[in-house]
């Protein structure tokens, strides 16, 4: 049947009802000279012609994936195996959207329960999500699920060591709310917080710390202590992380945490200018109530049949909504499909593959800036695969030069802070051969 | 539904057992029953201060999620955590075994404001129509 919304009887009767002549009377309101502007618009363009202009726009950027980007900063350049966009483009996949009546698509909530294992798995923690929009906005819901009213705990510690855009986001959240947010500055050496750093703020309404794992400069921080010091205050650990570190390093589970939130763009995801990515969130089993978004389940029908089912939502958004701390009620379904399908293809030793080389290309190339004349390291603590270098010159200059020879500098933290303009935080990643490691060196020298 | 005759109640349907200038809360029979099949209850923490008409607490059934409000102004003494891992106690139990906090009551005076059975029996009738 063809769709008609409207036939010109309907749209007369309904012109006569309120009393007008013809549609555009409805616009009135806008100044005549905004209403109906010319638009300066070039001639129109075959398909072919458009084709071409589009291509050679597109030509003119500079895309990663070829170990020429040395740039992280929380999105990271890695290898994304052909299977990802495969199985995304199939049609029972590609939807942005967790259906409506979620059971009726028992592999899309398949996906999603494997998924949530695998995302506990990596963090070591009890229960995930079917994901978050993305790693701030998974920070900053899992810095809420530590927020109780009934328990007086209202207080969220952050350290200045997470993300800064993670930082504005849980400012973002948590304005106009009875919530106490208490930012520590970044450290003024060494950009490392250490755990004794937080123990002035602790108090009786202290609902979590928050720090990052490794932090937004690359160092690997004691997380262990800073859980000891927030649970002897009452308090929870609310760890912000990537999953590819986790490849190498101890789970943040295993190091105390209570909430773990993670960017999982790294896991298949293209970076694309800043996003869709997605948002991994996981708990212990005593905060699964507390737990914005959706928690898909296995069980067994009336047969006896393996079946998935949506086990949880939050119950605000359906009984409670008046006492709502999370607006989250879906998740970030093809994001999370193709994270499943990368961790599923990588496997545990594809994964510990990637974390492993990340981590040599990286301290190969923080020891071949180490022999550069000017350049210094002031990180005070071991990293993975990201890292501060001092530069002799702000680093917007030198950036600008490696552009010309078609590469990506590392991120000016002169962004964060106009103090720190001489800091690059750089990043390596497997994508990079030890022929464009020694080729940037040999640029950031000149540059 | 008759109300325990040795206990105060509120509007909100919550009773309350005072034993010197110890409290205990609980939620009604009328309560439990209009919330059907309890499935969590959250509760504050020791040493934690309630405030009379103030939510203390959260109760969640198959069928509704609400507050728990106190009767009376204290300090948490004790909560029972039996019912916190077996919330169906509320349905069982609501007098006796899910009694859910004990508290040191700050202000004794503030029981006048608070219904004898009766009185809630009667609130309760109208209520549930």
């Amino acid at each position: 049947m063809t769709f008609n919304p409207h036939t010109r009887e309907d749209r007369e009767e309904m012109l006569a009802a309120i009393g007008i002549e013809a549609t555009n009377e409805l616009f009135e309101g806008i100044p005549a000279d905004v209403r109906f502007p010319t638009l300066n618009l070039p001639p129109q363009l075959t398909e072919m012609e458009a084709a071409a202009r589009l291509q050679e726009l597109a030509d003119r950027n500079m895309t990663p994936g070829n170990g020429k980007t040395f740039l992280g900063a929380g999105s990271y350049s890695h290898f994304i195996p052909a299977t990802v966009g495969q199985i995304l483009a199939r049609g029972e996949f590609y939807t942005a959207y967790t259906p409506y009546q979620p059971e009726v698509a028992q592999g899309t909530l398949q996906v999603i329960y494997e998924f949530q294992s695998m995302v506990a798995a990596l963090f070591d923690m009890e229960v995930a999500n079917a994901s978050m929009y993305d790693g701030a906005t998974a920070l900053a819901e899992g810095a809420l699920i530590t927020i109780s009213r009934t328990k007086g705990k209202n207080k969220i510690v952050v350290s200045g060591t997470v993300h800064p855009a993670y930082r504005e986001v849980l400012r973002t959240y948590t304005v106009g709310l009875p919530i106490e947010l208490v930012e520590l500055p970044v450290p003024a050496t060494g950009f490392v917080q250490e755990a004794e750093d937080c123990r002035p703020y602790l108090s009786d309404n202290l609902a979590c710390i928050v720090v990052q794992y490794p932090n937004f400069f690359g160092g690997i921080e004691d997380v262990q202590a800073v859980a000891d010091l927030a649970h002897e205050a009452g308090g929870k650990l609310v760890v912000s992380t990537y999953p590819v570190p986790l490849g190498m390093l101890k789970a943040p589970g295993a190091l105390g945490a209570d909430v773990v939130a993670a960017e999982g763009q790294a896991l298949g995801v293209a970076q694309s200018f800043g996003g869709p990515y997605v948002g991994l969130l996981a708990t212990r089993q005593e905060y699964i109530r507390q737990m914005p978004g959706r928690l898909a389940g296995i069980t067994t029908d009336s047969e006896g049949k393996r079946g998935f089912v949506l086990a949880l939502q939050t119950r605000e958004q359906h009984i409670r909504r008046e006492k709502a701390t999370s607006n989250i009620c879906t998740n970030q379904g093809l994001m999370a499909t193709a994270a499943t399908v990368y961790m599923s293809t990588m496997g545990p030793e594809g994964f510990r593959e990637v974390a492993n080389r990340s981590y040599q290309n990286a301290h190969y190339l923080a020891g071949e800036i180490a022999k550069l004349e000017g350049f210094e390291q002031p990180l005070g603590a071991p990293f993975f695969h990201e890292f501060v270098v001092t530069c002799p010159k702000p680093v917007r200059e030198i950036n600008q030069k490696l552009s010309e020879r078609g590469f990506i500098g590392g991120y000016d933290l002169g962004e964060v802070d106009p103090a720190l303009d001489h800091q690059m935080l750089v990043c390596a990643t497997e994508l990079q051969s030890k022929a464009t490691i020694d080729e940037f060196v040999r640029l950031l020298a000149t540059a | 539904m008759t109300a325990p005759r040795d206990l105060k109640y509120t509007k909100s349907h919550e009773w309350v057992r005072i034993d010197g200038d110890i409290a205990t809360f609980g939620l009604t029979d009328h309560a439990q029953s209009e919330l059907g099949d309890i499935t969590y209850l959250e509760l504050p923490e020791v040493g934690g201060a309630v405030t009379q008409a103030e939510p203390f607490g959260v109760v969640e059934s198959v069928k509704a999620a609400s507050d728990i409000y106190a009767p009376l102004d204290g300090e948490v003494v004790e909560i029972n955590s039996t019912a916190v891992d077996a919330p169906d106690l509320v349905n069982k139990s609501p007098y006796d075994d899910a009694w859910l906090v004990k508290i040191r009551i700050a202000d004794p005076a503030q029981a006048s404001n608070l219904m004898d059975p009766d009185t809630y029996d009667q609130f309760a009738e109208e209520s549930a129509h």
